[in-house]
């Protein structure tokens, strides 16, 4: 699998992302913003950190970068896609997923963390996972309070579209949901960190299967 | 030419920054306060010197970036 990770000034979970990738087996190219051509990717990563320090609103400046326009146009052609955190809140911005996430609900940034219920496995990203068996993985985020519209919540659940539910709800998000899908299932936003939960040395391993899940289904 | 731009959440999109203004009002001995909703104002200087051309300029500018469509409204005004 070859996997690029994108930086923008102000990401910070860029390095953890490509380890993880590379600790699941996958080759992975580093990328800078400012690129107007993407090398053949099967999977692209947009990474948490604080993107152009959070300013307008998370994210929004970041999804205007040059490397924004070829990452839409590789979603569209069917290239995974993953969002993590800022990546997340990217992505919402791009419009790749759904909805759109404001502040935390409590107003503090939350980093802890956080059970979450694996909502559908039919995806790259989260076919190594058992519904029955609730992961734990961290977040750490000040905007990572997920809003839509009720039709859109309608639209997420009828189709599957939900990824991952908090089981105890850190941020005031719509409906408990911590990770939802893009229309053809193959772009994942999530606000929890996957990638600091991929080596036993940080803590827990419960991240490690979506890498090996991506690894085994791209490869 | 100066433009002016409001960018409100949408009502219903749940502002707790607001809602911790209002309390710190309260706080204050500010009884009379009810909700509080908490919005952002963009002062842009433009070249244009058309007012009709600067106002469909500025409302490209609100569609593409000043404001995200799914929780905010944005008005625009332009100042000779």
């Amino acid at each position: 699998m070859q996997a690029g990770v994108i930086t923008f000034p102000g990401s910070n979970c860029d390095r953890d992302a490509a380890v993880a990738l590379q600790q699941a087996g996958a080759a992975v190219t580093r990328l800078w913003h400012a690129e107007t051509e993407l090398p053949r990717l099967d999977l692209i990563v947009l990474p948490g950190g604080f993107s152009y320090g959070d300013y307008l609103r998370c994210g929004a400046i970041a999804a205007k970068a040059p490397i924004m326009r070829e990452v839409v146009r590789a979603a569209e052609a069917g290239i995974a896609v993953l969002g993590i955190c800022n990546g997340f809140q990217l992505l919402a911005e791009a419009g790749l997923v759904p909805g759109a996430l404001i502040a935390n609900a409590g107003l503090k940034f939350v980093c802890r963390e956080v059970g979450l219920d694996v909502v559908s496995t039919d995806s790259v990203f989260t076919a190594n996972y058992d519904p029955a068996k609730p992961i734990s993985i961290p977040v750490a985020h000040h905007d990572g309070n997920y809003v839509c519209d009720e039709e859109e919540l309608q639209r997420l659940e009828d189709e599957d579209r939900i990824a991952f539910r908090y089981r105890d709800n850190p941020n005031g998000s719509v409906a408990d949901i911590a990770g939802v899908f893009g229309p053809g299932r193959k772009v994942l936003g999530l606000m929890p960190h996957p990638e600091r939960a991929a080596d036993p040395a940080t803590g827990g391993t419960d991240g490690a299967p979506m890498f090996k899940g991506l690894m085994e289904a791209l490869s | 030419m100066k433009a002016k731009v409001h960018v409100r959440l949408k009502d219903g999109v749940l502002d707790p920054q607001g809602a911790a203004i209002g309390r710190a009002l309260g706080q204050l001995g500010f009884g009379g306060v009810g909700e509080v909703r908490q919005g952002k104002l963009i002062e842009l200087d433009l070249k244009a010197t058309d007012q009709a051309a600067a106002k469909a300029e500025v409302e490209a500018m609100c569609q593409k970036l000043l404001a995200n469509p799914v929780i905010e409204t944005y008005s625009v005004t332009i100042e000779a």
